[in-house]
């Protein structure tokens, strides 16, 4: 088709051009205005490698304070973040700023943008055919967007928000702590950039939408695009239908903090369960909107390395829909402690129980789909098993705090941390990494180490299970979410905790080194370097793909390719 | 669809449906706090308290359980009154009208406007907890120093024994807490 441009590295040699056919602009417009799929994709995936340190390193900061018992290196963070001397209650909120910082931003801008700003960038367009996304100029806005979301979020921690810098409230950002609990710019900063975030998510969400409903090539109908095509086109519809009700409900924490409104204040007759309400109305879907892209990455990992089609192609797409579908009627789940009556209590158990059922669809769907294939450990089946079996873990305490009774003992204790970290912090992010091996010589042209994504895999999963499966214990005794400080009688777990993360840092290392060996010492990767069992349309494409594919739309026969 | 319509103007076309769908949702988030409001008043979620006319309540048959109602008063945080119930319970007859009196205080040395929120516990019988009249249903202005007596009339609704939920429960504590209005 076009030449093999080693496109991902063109920071330096993108100022000439490679030949007649495959034109790139030069380095400033190609990637500061740029309508190219492909090369968004690569903007939003450096973009979340950079917000993904930065939370991570908050949380770095959090597990080694939680090491031990009493207050060890809060005063030297609070200096790091420029207060010379900190007083203890500024010491204290710094802990607040950091749990916000860190929840928002491994959010919004680390899994949200790599998942689907990356892969679903890069790859939707591949994988059904068309020679961009709908809307290039939008993806760009987007993009930009996202960055200047982020901006704001980390000015926010350099400005006065109560008692110290920085916005202390959570990811959950309830009032009435997020409007007359925190006074200062650093809530409004923080607000500001969820409005930005999510309106760049709203864009995107349309850009995919219209993409895949309309840029499908010939021949390929809704039944046979890939499963990640699915899956990115219910995240969308999740994005679509779910932020403006978090934009709605922010625009009023707003104005009700400069602008006088009483949306949550009951002096004024408002309330401020109405905004929790309106919050996991968003964040419920918002959980499945992190999945279920990596859902989607699973299933071409696990169908490439069976070597065989994905079991129950249409129940796996349906599955995907389902959770979508019910995901909206399940939010007070997490509102369980906020006085809500036992029949209401027993209709959102129950309803969230349900979710269970086409999660459960496509956990048997992958393990059947394994079932007599041709198995092949390559590194993105690695880590696509790691996923499965993370994700069931994360599944499996989720139906125990689903239990509105259960959640009553639960509710805000350690375990609720270990739940959605096992099903985000390692079931999201194990799914960012399977689609990262699985990927990254297509979308760089170089192939990674096969070694090092293996040692990668394992240094990994030690370290985060060794983070947080310690959490169930510390959750159970009751330990409660949120605090720098405990009783002594959690230290033993919080030290293994701490310990975890340590070797969950280290694998990182070993992660970074392979995408630099990939670079400097990997061999060139040909068009499709995972063989026979990888048969959707990216693979029929040179490695990095031509700036421009598909001048001529492929005609997908009956034989499928999913 | 328009398989023969033009590309562009078939992505500007399922862009703008998207958009509408977003937008949509957008309003359905602002007009979620009337339509919460409203969903409160209806069904007494939240132990959001019922507000009845006399001629509603004239209809009210006495029922033969007893109950008795417990008086809470608090002032919000700024809020410079004195500000508690006159008498700690009452007992009566399910469906039998009381009057109940709380005394307000204005401590400061300016006019205040005070607001009352109110709700009782447990949430789930406001749907039986009928007002006829009450202080709450107004702004109160009180000068320095001045101080009223403020009377709640009310009954519970004899329903309250229909409901498997709500028919043994012995005392309902009805709430008050008072702002300062919102100029």
């Amino acid at each position: 088709m076009a030449t093999t441009a080693d496109h991902f590295q063109a920071h330096d040699d993108g100022a000439h051009a490679h030949d007649d056919h495959d034109h790139k602009p030069a380095f400033f417009a190609r990637w500061f205005m740029s309508t190219n799929h492909k090369d968004i994709g690569t903007l939003y995936l450096i973009f979340a490698i950079i917000a993904g340190i930065v939370g991570g390193a908050f949380s770095g900061m959090m597990r080694f304070e939680l090491a031990e018992p009493g207050i060890q290196y809060l005063d030297m963070f609070a200096k790091w973040f420029g207060n010379a001397n900190p007083s203890f209650d500024q010491q204290l909120h710094l802990w607040n700023v950091l749990i916000t910082a860190h929840g928002l931003i491994m959010v919004f801008f680390m899994v949200m943008p790599a998942i689907i700003g990356g892969f679903g960038n890069w790859f939707v367009p591949l994988m059904i055919g068309a020679p961009d996304m709908a809307f290039p100029r939008m993806n760009n806005i987007s993009f930009w967007l996202t960055v200047a979301g982020f901006t704001s979020l980390l000015c926010s921690a350099f400005v006065p928000g109560g008692v110290g810098n920085g916005a202390g409230v959570g990811w959950t950002a309830y009032a009435p702590l997020s409007t007359y609990g925190s006074t200062g710019p650093a809530m409004d900063f923080a607000i500001f950039s969820l409005h930005l975030a999510g309106a760049a998510s709203i864009m995107g969400a349309i850009n995919f939408i219209t993409t895949i409903f309309n840029m499908r090539a010939p021949g390929m109908t809704l039944h046979k695009m890939p499963l990640f095509v699915w899956s990115v086109l219910v995240t969308a519809f999740l994005l679509l239908l779910a932020l403006p009700v978090l934009a709605a409900a922010i625009t009023m924490l707003i104005t009700d903090r400069n602008f006088g409104t009483t949306f949550f204040d009951p002096s004024g007759g408002g309330d401020p369960i109405l905004f929790q309400h309106l919050f996991w109305f968003f964040g419920h879907p918002e959980v499945y909107i992190m999945i279920l892209p990596a859902f989607g990455i699973i299933s071409q990992i696990v169908s490439t390395f069976s070597k065989k089609p994905v079991f129950g192609y249409l129940g796996m797409a349906y599955a995907m829909v389902a959770i979508g579908v019910v995901g909206f009627v399940v939010w007070a789940h997490h509102m369980y402690t906020s006085g809500l009556s036992v029949n209401t209590k027993m209709y959102f158990t129950a309803a969230t129980m349900v979710i269970a059922v086409p999660t459960g669809v496509k956990i048997f769907s992958w393990i059947a789909t394994m079932w007599g294939g041709s198995l092949e450990f390559k590194s993105p089946m690695v880590w696509a098993l790691g996923f499965i079996f993370l994700f069931t873990v994360g599944g499996v305490t989720g139906v125990v705090l689903a239990n509105g009774g259960v959640d009553d003992v639960l509710h805000d204790t350690y375990y609720v941390v270990a739940h959605f970290h096992y099903v985000l912090s390692l079931g999201a992010v194990t799914g960012l990494f399977a689609g990262f091996y699985y990927w990254f010589p297509k979308m760089s042209g170089r192939m990674h180490s096969e070694f090092l994504s293996h040692l990668h895999f394992w240094v990994f999963f030690v370290g985060v299970n060794l983070i947080f499966f310690p959490q169930h214990f510390l959750g159970l005794q009751g330990m409660p979410r949120r605090y720098p400080d405990y009783t002594p009688a959690y230290e033993y777990w919080n030290n293994i905790s701490t310990l975890g993360y340590k070797i969950m840092a280290a694998s990182l290392v070993i992660w970074f080194i392979n995408i630099i060996y990939a670079y400097t010492a990997g061999k060139k990767a040909p068009a499709n370097y995972w063989g026979e069992g990888a048969n959707t349309l990216e693979w029929t494409l040179s490695s990095p793909p031509p700036f421009h594919q598909f001048e001529t739309l492929p005609v997908i026969d009956d034989k499928g390719h999913h | 669809m328009l398989a023969n319509a033009l590309p562009a103007s078939r992505n500007a076309r399922t862009g703008l449906i998207a958009l509408g769908g977003a937008l949509l949702m957008l309003g359905l988030g602002f007009a979620s706090v009337p339509l919460y409001r409203i969903f409160c008043q209806v069904t007494g979620f939240g132990g959001t308290t019922m507000q009845v006319t006399e001629a509603e309540a004239a209809t009210v048959q006495v029922a033969a359980g007893h109950i008795s109602v417990r008086f809470d008063a608090n002032v919000d945080r700024d809020m410079p009154w004195k500000f508690a119930p006159q008498q700690v319970t009452q007992d009566m007859r399910i469906g039998t009208r009381k009057m109940a009196f709380y005394k307000a205080e204005n401590l400061s040395d300016k006019p205040v406007t005070g607001v009352a929120s109110f709700n009782v516990e447990p949430e789930y019988v406001g749907k039986y907890f009928n007002k006829i009249q009450c202080f709450c249903f107004e702004l109160q202005t009180l000068q320095p120093g001045q101080s009223i007596d403020m009377p709640v009339i009310y009954y519970i609704d004899p329903k309250i024994l229909d409901d498997p939920d709500a028919k043994n429960v012995e005392q309902i504590t009805l709430s008050y807490t008072f702002h300062v209005a919102a100029q």
